[in-house]
């Protein structure tokens, strides 16, 4: 008798002791927010331009982490972003429908613009810096290409361009692979 | 021990690599052609083409107007932030236009240059003043000078030259390194420089070593090139300096900074640390060669030696450029009338980079400009095939990779595999694709992964900094919001308040 009183309160105590130590854990180490979301969100590109049909990255992250989305929705992100998302969720690669474009930015043409701030409005990270009556400008450096302020300038004075291409960050293509290399000489024989 | 230094170099045996000291490379067919031909001096093209930016590091922002009159040595443009030189004019004349040009890179992208027309007088710039006794300046002011002089490192990467001599209480160095080993086949203009003007090297020589506070001076030179070794001896014994002259095996890549440092001192460059942290700095014997003239005689580099070789050039040498000459005008006067014809290689067969625009300038990274025949180009490709997994590409390896693995990973664009084998330790010397019985462009491969892995960090860290401006706005939003309601109910209340007091008010006076 006695030995069975003292397994069970050896494990007991064992027990709560375990059960106390968790509850302590769970309020010192206690995450804010889901963390496969965060996790998506740090995935993709932070355009906030709205092309997956979620009103930003994070909105589309958590539609990710809830299983409502597919995974091939990032046009910016491109294949790379699918294929990293789809190993985080572990679920299959979905082609990305559209290819993203070289990289473009937004410019106004100040002697158009009219001051109205609509624009400054619908910028989702503050690219645009100007005051009510004042001509306003884009930061290029911070502009992620969005196209969200197209849409609300009264006068159309704002344009996407294409980024010029630095050769400070220019990288070496991809040499042809050696499939490419066949199928270029089989083309070359049947020419000939 | 020179002798036997000599007789262990000359023996070709593949597989004794412990007279080398350092693992991996290859014995290459050494093909310098202008061994012994003296260094000439071009006369001026009609236009120089300077561009802004000839180093790693930022651009120097331009300190010239078109139309101004500029005399030798004076500055074009200015170093506004650290990790850059500045750039001077290469002789006197006027700056007709400051726009975009074509520069020696593989892509073929443009940087603003300074173009400027000579007036012929080559006229010295007055402010050029020389260090009146280097020996009893402080070495920061020596390095601010240097950089001021745009010296940067001329063995071909042009890494601004006071940077590297950041040695410190922290860092302390112990050795200096001059490199004269010119492991590239075809290129001699470190050779010839060693045998022409070895005492301006050796006292350039001194110069860095006072500047380090290095203890030592080692003059490493490939055995096979004792002429500039004996030159460098007897200069040194003039100049009643005691630096020592190390002869090295002649084997690629020996005048690499990290192979270099291994096979002299025995100690290699841990991963992801600069020869520095050993207490060892590397130079080349040119740079050496334009500290001295910065600061004995106050010229800023604005011209170099390089070696005009290859086998489509009639007339190969070893000529001292302005920089700022097109590769036309460089190349024409090797002989070769009709640039367009060739194919052009800028640096050394092995590292260097095709470069189909004979409209470059030479540049202060410009080691030597090589011209083969568009058939003799066409002949050496050999399509890639499949990799047989010999093993030959990891023992030629000098930093020790397994180089099929890595342009798998780097093929598959894996970035994170890619690193986790040391794309970032690959120094690109191209023993592994020189061996590879299946032709595969290795270095081709690890280049494209290099770039990859730069393209994926700039976009994490633009990704995280638009993440950061939408956090900061959506708080600003809600703030803004929060505020409009606290005023919108404020208000609310304030008329309520009016409201019943104005109803008790009507109540009393009733």
């Amino acid at each position: 008798m006695r030995e069975v009183l003292e397994a069970v309160l050896a494990l007991g105590g064992l027990a709560l002791a375990a059960g106390l130590l968790l509850a302590w854990a769970a309020r010192r180490f206690r995450v804010e927010g889901n963390p496969l979301v965060q996790e998506i969100d740090a995935l993709l590109p932070q355009t906030q331009c709205g092309q997956c049909g979620y009103p930003g990255c994070r909105p589309y992250a958590e539609a990710l982490a809830g299983g409502e989305a597919e995974v091939n929705r990032c046009v910016p992100g491109g294949e790379r972003t699918m294929r990293e998302i789809a190993e985080l969720l572990g679920v299959e690669p979905k082609p990305v429908e559209e290819s993203p474009t070289a990289p473009k930015v937004a410019f106004i043409r100040e002697d158009e613009c009219i001051g109205c701030t609509l624009c400054i409005k619908a910028c989702p990270v503050d690219a645009i810096v100007g005051a009510p009556k004042m001509i306003h400008t884009v930061i290029a450096e911070f502009c992620t290409g969005c196209e969200l302020c197209i849409e609300p300038c009264p006068v159309d004075c704002i344009e996407m361009v294409v980024k010029p291409e630095l050769i400070e960050h220019w990288a070496w293509p991809m040499p042809d692979s050696p499939r490419d290399r066949i199928a270029k000489a089989r083309r070359a024989r049947k020419a000939a | 021990m020179r002798w036997l230094d000599r007789i262990t170099g000359w023996w070709p045996n593949p597989f004794v690599r412990a007279s080398t000291g350092f693992r991996g490379g290859v014995q290459l067919p050494p093909m310098k052609r202008t061994r012994e031909a003296p260094i000439e001096a071009l006369p001026l093209p009609d236009c120089l083409v300077v561009p802004v930016k000839q180093h790693i590091g930022a651009r120097c922002a331009p300190v010239v107007k078109p139309g101004e009159r500029v005399k030798r040595g004076q500055t074009l443009a200015r170093a506004t932030e650290y990790l850059a030189a500045d750039v001077h004019a290469p002789t006197s004349g006027r700056v007709t236009k400051i726009e975009e040009h074509r520069v020696p890179h593989p892509s073929g992208l443009g940087l603003p240059c300074i173009f400027l027309e000579p007036d012929g007088e080559d006229a010295p710039f007055e402010g050029c003043a020389p260090v009146e006794d280097w020996r009893g300046e402080e070495p920061a002011r020596l390095r601010e000078f240097l950089r001021r002089a745009g010296i940067v490192g001329m063995g071909g990467a042009g890494f601004p030259t006071f940077a590297k001599l950041a040695a410190d209480a922290r860092h302390p160095v112990h050795t200096l390194i001059l490199n004269g080993a010119e492991c590239e086949p075809y290129l001699t203009s470190d050779e010839r420089l060693m045998r022409e003007e070895a005492a301006a090297i050796a006292r350039g020589a001194a110069i860095l070593a006072h500047v380090l506070g290095a203890a030592q001076v080692l003059v490493a030179v490939e055995d096979h090139k004792p002429e500039a070794a004996d030159a460098m001896e007897a200069a040194l014994a003039q100049e009643g300096l005691s630096f020592a002259v190390r002869l090295v095996p002649t084997v690629y890549p020996h005048g690499s900074e990290k192979q270099l440092i291994e096979a002299l001192l025995g100690e290699e460059t841990p991963q992801g640390r600069l020869p520095l942290d050993l207490g060892v700095v590397c130079q080349n014997v040119s740079t050496a060669h334009a500290v001295a003239r910065a600061v004995e005689a106050g010229e800023p580099l604005v011209a170099r030696v390089i070696t005009v070789s290859g086998e489509a050039c009639p007339r190969p040498g070893n000529f001292r450029v302005r920089i700022g000459t097109p590769v036309r005008f460089v190349l024409a006067h090797a002989g070769l009338a009709d640039a367009q014809d060739a194919e052009i290689v800028h640096g050394g067969p092995m590292m260097g980079e095709r470069i189909p625009w004979p409209e470059v300038p030479v540049v202060k990274n410009t080691i030597g400009i090589l011209a083969f025949s568009k058939e003799a180009f066409r002949r050496a490709h050999r399509p890639e095939e499949p990799c047989i997994r010999c093993g030959r590409c990891g023992q030629s390896c000098p930093a020790g990779l397994v180089p099929n693995l890595l342009a798998e990973a780097c093929r598959a664009e894996d970035v994170e595999e890619a690193e986790a084998l040391g794309l970032f330790d690959c120094i690109e010397c191209g023993c592994c694709a020189w061996v590879c019985p299946s032709h595969i462009p290795l270095v081709h491969y690890f280049r494209f992964g290099k770039g990859l892995a730069a393209e994926v960090r700039r976009a994490r860290a633009f990704a995280e900094a638009s993440r950061r401006r939408t956090e900061a706005r959506e708080a600003r939003l809600a703030r803004e919001k929060a505020e409009r309601e606290a005023r919108r109910r404020a208000q609310l209340a304030r008329a309520k308040e009016s409201a019943r007091r104005l109803a008790s008010g009507d109540g009393e006076s009733s």
